[in-house]
């Protein structure tokens, strides 16, 4: 391939000649990573930062990124008269913020200047932070290609800056590395409270910085024996020059000719120490007394060995004297090498017989990037802001491995990305989790599990020409839909090969992460809601039943009511476009009612059923607040769980309605029911005295996902859950509480509901398709009243 | 729990013999580098002794005690000599002799052409080699080797010595002015309440034990980072084969040509975290760089490993320092023997970046600490 093949020269010769017109064409054609989707949106980029490395360069920049997103609107009465419909469905353009951070070798420093200043217009960009140990000598070489001003910032600084903002705004950014593990990356929960903690920078030499609060962190250590160490006597040793093959031959050697071991002194371990007898005794030891040459591979072997053991050890003794149990690792002899990730989680294993655990970080390459563009926007005060991974415009973990795979290494082994959109709600804890710190929203961690990986995978592939197609539908008008279509396909294939090679490439995988990747790259390609119509159809439809469902459940007697209501809530659940079983059955069956619906669900006894105990408790006194999140639109929403609200009310509970901030499938976003709650409030007085009386509140989730992080909600939310003094979550659907939240312990009664709409889960579970679980949990003694005192 | 053991392994001898043993005398730590053999030759032979003393012994004091070498490698350490030792009621000279470990099997085949066995002494023993080749003492010398655990015999071993060294040179000295090249001098230290005290041995590699009392130690932790390190790398980087060739070419090479220093990435001091220009930021991190690599001599490559590895026990020890809230260390082992360069390094790196809260002492007889502890465990069972 173009990049991987030819020399720099050449290939410097050759991508300079890009820009004109003629060879354009040509160009597209050779490079399978073109450079305008690796410097994306530069014509919307201002604020640039530049981190310049031994090897690597890193740029940052910040863009407004210009795209489309689904609105609804309520038609006014005047025009509704002339239409069957309830709103009208528009497209809107939006600009949100992105961050970009491209890393490259530092051979292709000046080739990406010039793309980049070819490719900037209209910003009044004057500067460009830069930080890392190559800015002083790029200076001059960035200043004239660019015309900025170089603003030189402290390395450690931007370091931990950075490092702060992934930890809190990258769920899975960090990760414990197990070589001989499953899965190898053991990504970690985010933590409510990043600091303290100790980050352990080995570049050239090594730093070790204790980082207390945003803008307290002080070098408590270091040491000379780093990565320089391990580089400048690796060349002297064994006449290899370069950083990456010197790592290749350590990981191929020997190193227990070179190093003497505790059984070379002592015949085997030394017992009353405890120390056994493969352990090193003194590296090198041996090279002393031989008269014969060591092998390079071995020699390189027992250098990693030395320098690893030696940080891993003063780590240690730096973590224990300052009471930290959070160590990060990075620099250049970490990014992103199993061999150095193996050697130095041994060490730490070793010295601290496991109490404390070395972490490392997916981003670690870009901390000091994304540190100095934060010096740099100060201004625009990034840190108030949530902000998320883009799995679209990301590469993932290890898309450079050379072991991994092959053809992904000649793609994008020059090229890496990390785009982080902006959210525009600040994302915070739900109050109610009984223990932020542990709270895991997944069920299944597919890394972890390859029966399920696979499957889920295959399920996915399957299901893309359906949204593909379902995604052209959505835009009948425009002509160039289908060539996104397509390129959304690609690009989602694409993303799901690397993940059966790469399962760790944007954390844990799970069906959650699965989903999301898809919905960014539907977002990507301006396909923001491609179930906007059939979510208004089936939402007219719905609308037309409500009454009579109402009112037949209020024939029933109040025992028979309870349980018409909870089998109306998982009637309306069949009804989902997320699930390959349903999406078959109404495609095909368009006129599938909701009687049918009832028809299909398991009787009782369900597959989880807590329904007794939940009876039981509604004769009981009425809850104070139920936070209620909610799943699909359409039936599911209107004559399942708008009925249940009703009851709700009815019975003197509060309800809070949470639902998703933009579209996700045919989840039913808030704007969509702002508007459906309404007209049923005109035809129904008890959701209308709720409204009024201010009972019934509609709160975003801050999500734009089919699944549900309960660690990652609109502050809002959190805000609302905690005045209300909100004592019972409900959470609907397979999504929101079987995917995820399946095994979230609240700090209040909780009540998941969902039917399995999916052969293989069912399976999996022990059920069969439309299985039903029902989970009413009600919280050990004692953690019910602590969860609501404010913190 | 470490006196535990002491009991254990030295119950059977104490069984043994109730009374004064029989000489020879002598004391042995066996180590990954080094042979340290101690040897008790004592002055107060009586005429009558003198006649019922059989000729093997005679023969062993006397080669042992007239020559400075053995063979090509064995040396005695003259300058380390006590004399008029009293040791169980016996007054006598304490001798230091050495060799390297692989020389071990002409050292048994001595022993078995001067038919040590015939004595029936018993060879006290430690340091890993005790255990290596315990079968190769028994079948290739006929001996039956007596096991004692290194780190008790090495401190029983300090102890006694820093207690019994009254004339000469002090026994424990230190570096007054250790930040200040041109003032730094050896002064003699007393080493009385010694506790609590953090043990640094330096051998082929490195335990730090944190000593409360004669009894009560713990062995906090090691690096394999060493003697054996400093010379394996030098031995490699400039074809030297000896540690004496090393620590010459050492001495007269330049490891700011090697090393990255401070200054040479921040052109000055790193102000922001108070690190001074001349410190080392990174290890051979100048070798990086191929010209660099091109032009460095072999000498400073030499003194580049011994400033990397030095530095390198300075900075763990004081971590161990601080954790285990001690104040003063004793570094010994034979790392050290006659390399007052890394003793003034260490003086200097432990004053410099504690502020001059710890203090780094010396002891005269560096590395045969071990050996003393078995030979006194031959004398006085635990």
């Amino acid at each position: 391939l173009f990049w991987s093949g030819s020399t720099v020269a050449a290939t410097m010769a050759e991508w300079s000649g890009l820009h004109s017109s003629t060879s354009r064409h040509t160009m597209d054609k050779s490079i399978t990573l073109p450079p305008d989707e690796i410097f994306r949106n530069l014509e919307n980029a201002k604020r640039f930062a530049i981190d310049i490395g031994g090897s690597l360069t890193k740029l940052a920049y910040y863009s407004t990124v210009q795209h489309k997103v689904a609105k609804v609107r309520s038609f006014d009465h005047a025009t509704k008269a002339t239409s069957d419909e309830l709103y009208e469905i528009s497209v809107q353009e939006e600009v949100t913020a992105r961050l970009h951070f491209i890393k490259f070798e530092n051979a292709y420093i000046e080739t990406c200047l010039d793309f980049v200043r070819d490719h900037l217009v209209n910003t009044d960009t004057k500067v460009i932070k830069a930080t890392g140990g190559g800015a002083h000598k790029f200076k001059e070489l960035i200043e004239r290609k660019l015309g900025l001003r170089v603003d030189k910032e402290d390395e450690m600084t931007c370091l931990i800056k950075g490092c702060n903002f992934v930890l809190r705004n990258i769920p899975h950014e960090a990760f414990v590395y197990a070589k001989h593990a499953d899965s190898e990356f053991r990504f970690q929960t985010t933590q409510p409270d990043i600091f303290p903690y100790l980050l352990v920078n080995i570049g050239s030499g090594v730093s070790i910085v204790k980082v207390e609060s945003e803008d307290k962190f002080e070098r408590i250590g270091g040491s000379s024996i780093g990565g320089g160490t391990f580089w400048g006597l690796g060349a002297l040793l064994t006449k290899t020059k370069r950083f990456d093959e010197l790592l290749q031959l350590a990981s191929k050697g020997q190193h227990t000719s070179v190093d003497m071991l505790v059984k070379d002194i002592y015949g085997g371990s030394y017992g009353s120490l405890g120390l056994t007898g493969d352990l090193i005794a003194s590296s090198f030891g041996k090279s002393a007394t031989a008269d014969k040459g060591f092998p390079k591979e071995d020699m390189a072997k027992s250098l990693l060995h030395m320098i690893s053991n030696d940080i891993g050890q003063l780590a240690c003794l730096y973590a224990k004297l300052h009471n930290l149990s959070r160590v990060y690792f990075g620099g250049f002899f970490i990014r992103g090498h199993p061999v150095t990730m193996h050697t130095i989680t041994y060490s730490i294993n070793f010295f601290t017989k496991g109490e404390v655990q070395a972490l490392f970080l997916r981003h670690e390459g870009y901390l000091g990037a994304i540190g100095a563009f934060l010096k740099g926007a100060e201004e625009d005060n990034p840190n108030q802001y949530s902000w998320g991974e883009n799995y679209a415009g990301s590469s993932g973990l290890m898309s450079v491995s050379p072991d991994m795979n092959p053809m992904q290494r000649a793609r994008s082994g020059t090229f890496d990305m990390l785009e982080m959109d902006r959210l525009e709600r600040k994302l915070v804890n739900l109050p109610l989790l009984q223990d932020a710190s542990s709270y895991i929203p997944d069920t299944v961690d597919l890394a972890e599990d390859a029966l399920a990986r696979e499957y889920w995978l295959y399920c996915f592939e399957e299901a893309l020409d359906g949204v593909v197609k379902r995604a052209l539908a959505s835009q009948p008008d425009m002509p160039e839909a289908a060539e996104r279509a397509e390129k959304f396909r690609q690009k989602y294939r694409h993303k799901l090969q690397t993940l059966r090679h790469q399962p760790f490439a944007y954390g844990s995988l799970t069906v959650r992460s699965l989903l999301d990747t898809r919905e960014h790259c539907l977002n990507e390609f301006n396909f923001p809601d491609p179930y906007s119509k059939i979510k208004q159809r089936e939402n007219d439809m719905a609308l037309k039943y409500y009454q009579k469902v109402v009112k037949s459940l209020e024939e029933l007697s109040w025992e028979e009511r309870q349980f018409a209501l909870i089998r109306g809530v998982l009637a309306g659940n069949v009804f989902d476009w997320g699930a390959k079983a349903v999406s078959d059955v109404l495609e095909s069956e368009p006129e599938f009612g909701f009687e049918q619906a009832k028809r299909k669900l398991e009787e009782r006894p369900w597959l989880v059923d807590s329904y007794d105990q939940w009876f039981e408790r509604l004769k009981g006194p009425p809850h104070k607040c139920a936070l209620f999140f909610v799943d699909n639109s359409g039936l599911d929403i209107i004559l399942g769980v708008m009925p249940f609200v009703r009851e709700l009310l009815s019975r003197g509970t509060e309800v809070v309605l949470a639902s998703n901030s933009a579209p996700a499938l045919n989840d039913v976003t808030n704007g969509e029911l702002q508007i459906l709650t309404e007209s049923i409030a005109a035809m129904d007085p008890v959701i209308q005295a709720g409204l009024r009386e201010d009972r019934l509140t509609l709160v975003q989730s801050g999500s734009s996902s089919p699944c549900l992080d309960l660690s990652r909600l609109d502050k809002v939310l959190a805000m609302v859950v905690r005045e209300r003094k909100t004592d019972l979550v409900i959470i609907e659907g397979m999504g929101r509480a079987i995917h995820t939240n399946y095994y979230a312990m609240l700090s209040c009664e909780s009540l998941k509901m969902a039917v399995i709409k999916n052969s293989w889960l069912a399976d999996r579970l022990g059920g069969k398709l439309f299985s039903v679980v029902f989970k009413y949990e009600v919280p050990a003694a004692g953690h019910d009243s602590e969860a609501l005192t404010p913190p | 729990m470490k006196l535990l053991a002491v009991i254990e392994t030295s119950a059977p001898l104490s069984s043994l013999y109730h009374i004064m043993p029989s000489f020879p005398w002598f004391g042995m730590d066996i180590g990954g580098t080094l042979v340290k053999l101690v040897y008790f030759e004592p002055k107060d032979i009586t005429a009558e002794e003198e006649q019922e003393e059989v000729e093997n012994l005679k023969s062993i004091r006397r080669y042992l005690t007239s020559n400075t070498a053995y063979g090509k490698t064995g040396i005695r350490d003259v300058h380390l000599e006590l004399q008029d030792l009293t040791l169980c009621g016996r007054t006598g000279n304490l001798h230091f002799i050495r060799f390297p470990t692989h020389d071990l099997p002409a050292f048994l085949q001595m022993g078995r052409n001067k038919h040590f066995s015939s004595l029936h002494t018993t060879l006290c023993a430690t340091g890993g080699g005790a255990y290596k080749f315990e079968s190769d003492f028994r079948t290739m010398a006929d001996l039956q080797l007596h096991k004692l655990d290194e780190l008790d015999c090495l401190i029983r071993g300090v102890l006694y010595i820093d207690s019994v060294v009254s004339s000469g040179p002090s026994e424990c000295y230190y570096f007054e002015n250790p930040t200040d090249p041109d003032r730094c001098i050896q002064k003699p230290y007393t080493l009385e309440n010694p506790y609590p005290l953090l043990l640094v041995n330096i051998g082929s590699g490195v335990s730090i034990l944190a000593v409360y009392s004669e009894t009560n130690y713990k062995r906090v932790t090691g690096t394999s980072l060493g003697g054996g390190t400093f010379l394996g790398l030098c031995c490699l980087l400039t074809g030297c084969s000896t540690f004496e060739e090393a620590l010459e070419m050492a001495s007269q090479g330049e490891s700011t040509r090697v090393d990255k220093l401070v200054r040479d990435i921040y052109g000055g001091n790193y102000e922001r975290f108070g690190l001074p220009g001349w410190a080392v930021a990174s290890s051979f991190g100048n070798m990086m760089s191929k010209d660099k690599r091109e032009s460095v001599s072999k000498e400073d490559l030499a003194r580049a490993t011994l400033v990397t590895i030095t530095n390198n026990i300075g900075s763990i020890t004081r971590m161990c320092a601080l954790n285990e809230n001690i104040e003063r260390v004793v570094f010994v082992g034979n790392f050290l023997r006659v390399n007052t360069l890394s003793m003034k390094l260490l003086a200097y790196a432990m004053d410099y970046w504690s502020k001059g809260q710890l203090k780094a002492l010396f002891l005269q007889h560096e590395g045969y600490f071990g050996a003393v502890g078995a030979l006194l465990e031959l004398l006085h069972p635990a």
